[in-house]
């Protein structure tokens, strides 16, 4: 998943940040309310452990009763007038879309692909972008990849249409009423949070499984930046133009046709762009519902345990994914008034008019010798990683496998869950006020009575330790980067490239140093989100204002005091919204780490299309994960400056 | 009683524009009359426009203006309804704005009624050109003949030359020509104008205003100007009415809003205007007293008193003040003085 | 414009289905799931779809079946990757024309053969598969008695791990594989967790580690694999398997079944797949043919394709017995 749609405007440092900080309460000072608090706890844990535990039991009735629902549903598949007269034909609407592009794409041959992606290239942002999108698209021939690669391009073309189709009227009504964002907002709020794999199940419930079901599941995940970014977009329009449109009597269809999307268009590129970037990431998952393409390369080099197999099909994702953002936002950066010229015109129409040209005359397939294997050298390269580095990369493994996660997982599986669920409680009411903190605990009191108590567990224990990892490693980069600006420099490329990537790319690496175990899941959820988190930092380092600097400096302040007693301090909302984000990715990244060893919830739904007995667990670990996410985003989003109005008072 | 609507061409009568939820009950009850801090404070609403009055001649420049937020662009907007009035009449040319459908509103929005912005309201992705003949276009005028009219206008405007180029590609004065030309493109009967130029830089504000005054004197349309620049107010305005806190204290020429200032908030607006520029003979003639020569110079009682210094510097002699051949008063140098040096106004107060 | 595209799509699609109501096997234009239909290049056959389930002895049959049908019958062959019990839903929906290699799965064949009659039995593939539990042979030879289920739990404390949460490590394959290792657990009243190491991959990495540096593991394998003939593998007795012993998933206490590997394809394959349907149901060969053939392809770094040309090249005989006549 990319999160560039997720950060926030740059985060305003206030004064007000800083000042409570300083508070204290009743007298006492405020570390000794914490150490009590925990001191409270660790003595109830002490008396309580190993009481009101919750273990897993696969045969929980919940997961029955949803696995019997799915066996009475796939009856009734072709009887319901529900699934005749409505699913059905959805799925079928969609497998029409989807083969319309698969026909197109595979008619046009590998010539023709390759020359009209670069003359599309070519009239989104100039011959530059067009020889990357030539490259680029070379290349699915050059990894011997073709056809996954167009598969995977129809599989995108076919969700990102509907997904634009519906999410972008959709979002201007949004932006034009506020009465529809009311309604939208919240859905996508929660949508935003909610783990790729969670959309999967209730998809195969209602539209079964393969390429269509896929599409839709990639479109649903895929729409909300179409739907927030072109909302914004409409409600951003200068205000002014569009008075003055009303104020020359247009009707308001006029003055949306003729001034707002017009205006808009910029960033409604840039929403395109996003809900590319979001269905890239999410065709490989749909892969575990049978949807064809790159995302089956990978499922073989995972299920093989082979990187060289699974790296080729990575790369062609990532390039497509480089291509795709780099036309779309060139397109994006034009003004809202440039047109192409009658040169770029010609200059696409050739490039595209000569790979048709060549298709009838070139081999229908790519040929076999233009391809460059990668599979052997790559895996070899693995194996020599993997004996080299076996100490190391066991030894990190186990230490943090032996000094945190099972320590963690232990303390937070043998405590009764009414003392997690206090514990909750108290972080979340503490940091992100009371209704914030209702919410987590309702939450969590769900995901019991869901029957996943445990593993929910052992997923947070996950994602404590990759959150932990990747907040220190976040701040360090954030902080090296906001006082060099010649590291910033360096750095800045590699995190934008970063962000563009879809998450499961930094599986890879991963897997191939620790193999399939949680440490693998932390690991790539560190490299997932470190970037963003980085970048927060240092955004929030730099936005303190310079004459606070300048004063502090003139006051003889070392750089380290600077950083210290300034810097740190009046960055802090921004260091907190970090950490809000980092934990929300990190969760998404670990539920994904379900495909590689990481167990618990994400290893539940993964069993869940697996085995047909097991479909209700993982439909339920599915809802299981988006309460976490809920609940984690509820414990910590008082970090990003939307307190609730009674947290004010209350505090 | 007012002249009938039709002399006029936009009568206003009990406007109110309350912003907020439940703006009508507000109106209903008595909180209406609180003062705007405590109103919002009570209701959480803002009137913005309270109770306003008045009458625009057919030709006339009528001035409104104001501290910021005094609620000027809220009335403007409200001729038009481009801010719904929440209760009050409007006519212009005797056509019901209140009550118009909102087809019919679109049709005066076309043809009769267009405006010109403070902060321009450009089209960013058109061409100066396409800008200037966007409210034909909406009118579903061929592309022929509205770039043919779009060009005389931008050549009426002073922009000869520049029809394609884009709005970021003008100096901030060209941009606010091309808004005036745009308001001018599809002939209305009234403009009005939201401190058009108050984001320009002085000069080319002073030039921008003899624009106007120029455009006025050519195509003679009925203007209402919205202000904060009291020289600006003067320097156009037949008639100005000065706004506070949503409701108008005083309209009246510049020389009555000077010489009798209807409360302390107008003349202390006023104080700092150069009274000699605004006030005439008229206002400081007194009554000949016995025994005075009667034959010095004779001027209308309209001159300004700026202009009367020089014909009272070449003559000791009391200056007779006639209006149409009959005797108004006199003026003598003492009389001017007094005038000049503020000593009429604390004997008026004293007395 | 978009929505007028849709519109139109609505349109056609309603006429595609006769407004009779969509299920969901209803064709749609292009991914025509018979063989001669939508995508197939030129000069094809058709195209048939063989699911390609994640274990390489299950890749050797497809490939080469598939490269018969390639080049023998001049089919497009699709092999797309999807496990085991949701190739079974693939008949419903026409993404899987046939599944080479099916261990069991009573229940599917009831539902899919039996209820739904969208999936059809093709025959034996003549392999003889089996799953159990196994220990590299070092053990069994340092601990005689630990070939015994009863005796696990006294060794318990050599298999921990780090991820086996204090219990004894049981590792097992891919999520998608047929298993009744935690009901047999908990019937056995085994002091062990499943491990899940994801892939056949960590299968094998594990067994042979384990054999090499002497370290204890315990896992889930099958026979056939070619593993056999590389490393020594000792299998842990369960209590014996009877008739229906296994017929509540949630009761399991005994071994599993020595199991006649069978082929099974959709009814639409059958009905209208010719000549494809006749050598996938002719197709039968030996678990030492399998083993040969798998071999290849993971330690002789040979893709399906090559490994498939190599055996079928040096067994003329048997694969023209498959050919339809
Ligand atoms: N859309 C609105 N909603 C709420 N209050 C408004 C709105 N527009 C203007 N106001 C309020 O109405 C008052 C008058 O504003 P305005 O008409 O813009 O004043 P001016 O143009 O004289 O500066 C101000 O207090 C302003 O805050
Ligand atoms: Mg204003």
């Amino acid at each position: 998943m990319t999160t560039q749609q997720r950060l926030p405007a740059p985060v305003e440092v206030t004064a007000a940040g800083t000042a409570e900080g300083a508070a204290s309460r009743g007298g006492l000072p405020r570390w000794a309310w914490y150490a009590g608090a925990a001191a409270l706890l660790a003595a109830a844990y002490a008396v309580f452990r190993g009481t009101g535990t919750l273990p897993h039991d696969k045969e929980a009735p919940q997961f029955l009763a949803v696995t019997e629902l799915r066996e009475w549903i796939d009856d009734q598949r072709d009887l319901n007038p529900v699934f005749l007269y409505f699913l059905n034909y959805v799925r079928l609407y969609v497998a029409e879309v989807h083969g319309l592009f698969q026909t197109v794409l595979n008619a046009l041959g590998w010539p023709g692909l390759v020359g009209v992606m670069g003359g599309m290239a070519w009239l989104a942002g100039g011959w530059r972008v067009a020889l990357l999108a030539v490259a680029g698209v070379g290349s699915f021939g050059v990894l011997g990849l073709w056809e996954s690669s167009v598969e995977t391009l129809a599989l995108v073309g076919a969700s990102v249409l509907l997904s634009l189709a519906i999410g972008v009227p959709l979002g201007v009504w949004a932006g034009l009423s506020r009465r529809v964002r009311g309604l939208v907002t919240p859905v996508l709020d929660v949508m935003q949070i909610m783990p790729t794999f969670a959309y999967l199940a209730p998809l195969v419930l209602f539209f079964h499984i393969g390429a269509p079901a896929g599409a839709i599941a990639t479109m649903i995940y895929s729409i909300p930046p179409a739907i927030r970014i072109t909302s914004l977009a409409i409600q951003e329009v200068s205000p002014a133009a569009v008075e003055a449109s009303a104020s020359l009597g247009a009707t308001p269809a006029q003055t949306l046709f003729k001034v707002r999307l017009p205006l808009a268009r910029p960033r409604i590129a840039l929403a395109a762009n996003q809900t590319v970037m979001m269905a890239l990431s999410m065709v490989v998952i749909a892969n575990l519902i049978s949807a064809p393409g790159l995302g089956g390369d990978i499922i073989r080099g995972l299920s093989r345990a082979q990187v060289g197999l699974m790296l080729p099909a990575g790369v062609a994702i990532v390039v497509t994914a480089v291509v795709l953002d780099r036309m779309l936002s060139a397109l994006a950066r034009r003004g809202p008034r440039s047109r192409a010229g009658r040169l770029d015109l010609a200059a696409a129409g050739a490039l595209a008019a000569a790979g048709l040209a060549l298709t009838p005359v070139l081999p229908a397939t790519w040929p076999q010798e233009w391809t460059v294997n990668l599979a052997a050298p790559v895996n070899e390269a693995v194996h020599w990683v993997e004996s080299t580095w076996y100490g190391a990369t066991t030894f990190v493994k186990d230490l943090t496998s032996h000094a945190l996660l099972n320590p963690l997982e232990g303390l937070l599986t043998t405590a009764p869950w009414w003392l997690v669920a206090l514990a909750v409680l108290a972080l979340a009411w503490r940091v992100s006020g009371a209704r914030p903190a209702l919410t987590a605990l309702g939450c969590l009191l769900a995901i019991a009575l869901l029957g996943l108590w445990e593993h929910a567990m052992q997923t947070m224990t996950t994602v404590a330790v990759a959150v932990l990892v990747t907040l220190v490693l976040g701040l360090l980069l954030g902080v090296a980067a906001a006082r060099s600006p010649r590291y910033s420099a360096l750095q800045r490329p590699l995190l934008d490239a970063a962000q563009t990537m879809p998450a499961f790319v930094y599986l890879l690496p991963a897997l191939a140093l620790f193999g399939s175990t949680r440490f693998t899941a932390i690991f790539a959820s560190v490299v997932y989100a470190v970037p963003p988190v980085a970048r927060l930092v240092e955004d929030g380092i730099r936005a303190v204002p310079a004459p606070v600097v300048e004063a502090a400096l003139s006051a003889g302040s070392t750089p380290g005091q600077l950083l210290w007693k300034v810097q740190l301090p009046m960055a802090r909302r921004a260091i907190l919204l970090a950490a809000n984000q980092g934990i929300v990715m990190t969760l998404a990244m670990v539920v994904v780490g379900g495909l590689v060893g990481a167990g618990a919830l994400g290893y539940d739904v993964v069993v869940g299309f697996s085995q047909r007995a097991d479909f209700g667990m993982g439909f339920v670990a599915g809802v299981a994960t988006v309460l976490l996410g809920v609940m984690l985003d509820r414990i910590t989003q008082g970090a990003d400056g939307r307190p609730s109005p009674r947290r004010r008072k209350l505090t | 009683m007012r002249d009938s609507p039709d002399s006029a061409a936009i009568t206003v009568e009990g406007l109110w524009k309350i912003f907020g939820a439940g703006a009508h009950r507000v109106l209903g009850g008595d909180d209406r009359h609180l003062d705007p801090a405590a109103l919002r404070e009570r209701t959480g609403c803002t009137a913005a426009v309270r109770d306003v009055s008045f009458d625009v001649r057919p030709g006339e420049v009528f001035v409104v203006m104001g501290l910021s937020g005094s609620g000027k662009s809220t009335l403007v907007r409200c001729l038009t309804r481009l801010v719904e009035p929440t209760a009050g009449e409007i006519r212009i040319g005797g056509e019901d704005i209140a009550r118009a459908s909102p087809a019919r509103l679109r049709e005066i929005r076309r043809h009769r009624v267009s405006m010109v912005f403070q902060h321009f309201g450009l089209l960013p992705h058109r061409r100066v050109v396409d800008n200037v003949a966007y409210g034909l276009e909406i009118q579903g005028v061929g592309r022929a003949a509205r770039h043919a009219r779009a060009a005389e206008i931008l050549s009426l405007v002073g922009l000869d030359g520049h029809a394609g180029a884009y709005p970021d590609q003008l100096s901030g004065g060209m941009q606010q020509r091309v808004g005036l030309a745009r308001a001018l493109a599809v002939d209305p009967q009234v403009m009005l104008f939201d401190e058009p130029f108050s984001a320009l830089d002085p000069l080319i504000r002073r030039d921008m205003q003899a624009e106007v005054v120029r455009l006025h004197r050519e195509v003679g349309k009925t203007m209402v100007f919205i202000t904060h620049d009291l020289s600006e107010a003067l320097k156009l305005g037949e008639r100005i009415a000065i706004m506070r806190d949503g409701s108008i204290v005083q309209v009246g020429t510049a020389e009555e809003l000077v010489g009798s200032p209807a409360d302390d908030y107008v003349a202390d607006f006023v104080r700092d205007v150069p009274r000699s520029h605004v006030l005439t003979l008229r206002r400081i003639s007194r009554e000949p007293e016995p025994g005075e020569p009667l034959d010095g110079p004779e001027l209308p009682a309209a001159t300004l008193v700026k202009d009367a210094l020089e014909a009272a510097s070449v003559s000791s002699r009391p200056i007779r003040v006639v209006d149409g051949g009959t005797l108004v008063g006199v003026v003598d140098r003492v009389d001017l003085l007094a005038f000049l040096s503020g000593r009429d106004l604390t004997e008026r107060a004293g007395a | 414009m978009k929505i007028r595209l849709l519109a139109g799509l609505l349109v056609l699609g309603m006429a595609a289905a006769g407004c009779g109501g969509a299920t969901v096997g209803t064709p749609s234009g292009s991914a025509a799931p018979q063989p001669g239909g939508g995508s197939a290049a030129p000069g094809s056959a058709g195209t048939v779809k063989i699911a390609i389930n994640p274990w390489v002895g299950y890749e050797a049959s497809a490939n080469v079946v598939a490269y018969l049908l390639k080049n023998e019958l001049h089919y497009d062959v699709e092999l797309p990757e999807i496990k085991e019990q949701l190739a079974w839903e693939g008949f419903e929906t026409g993404d899987v024309d046939v599944i080479i290699e099916n261990w069991g799965h009573p229940d599917l064949k009831k539902k899919y053969v039996e209820e739904k009659k969208v999936a059809v039995e093709a025959g034996s593939t003549g392999n003889k598969g089996v799953i159990g539990w196994y220990i590299p042979k070092w053990m069994a030879d340092q601990y005689p008695d630990i070939t015994d289920y009863k005796s696990l739990n006294k060794y318990a404390h050599l298999f921990k791990t780090s991820e086996s949460g204090g219990k004894g490590q049981l590792l097992f394959g891919d999520p998608s594989y047929v298993s009744n290792e935690e009901a047999l657990i908990k019937n056995l009243k085994l002091d062990y967790k499943v491990v899940v190491g994801g892939s056949e991959a960590s299968l094998i990495k594990g067994a042979q580690q384990a054999q090499e540096q002497k370290k204890p593991l315990l896992f889930y394998f099958w026979d056939p694999h070619w593993l056999f003939n590389k490393t020594q593998l000792v299998r842990v007795k369960l209590p014996e398997y009877t008739e229906g012993c296994d017929a509540d998933p949630k009761k399991v206490a005994c071994d599993y079944p020595e199991m006649d590997l069978d082929k099974v394809v959709s009814k639409r394959f059958a009905d209208t797949g010719g000549k494809a349907y006749e050598l996938v149901k002719n197709f039968q060969w030996t678990n030492e043919d399998q083993n040969a053939v798998a071999n290849d392809m993971t330690n002789n770094g040979m893709t399906g394709e090559q490994a498939a040309k190599k055996w079928l090249d040096a067994n003329t005989a048997k694969w023209q017995a498959w050919l339809p006549k």
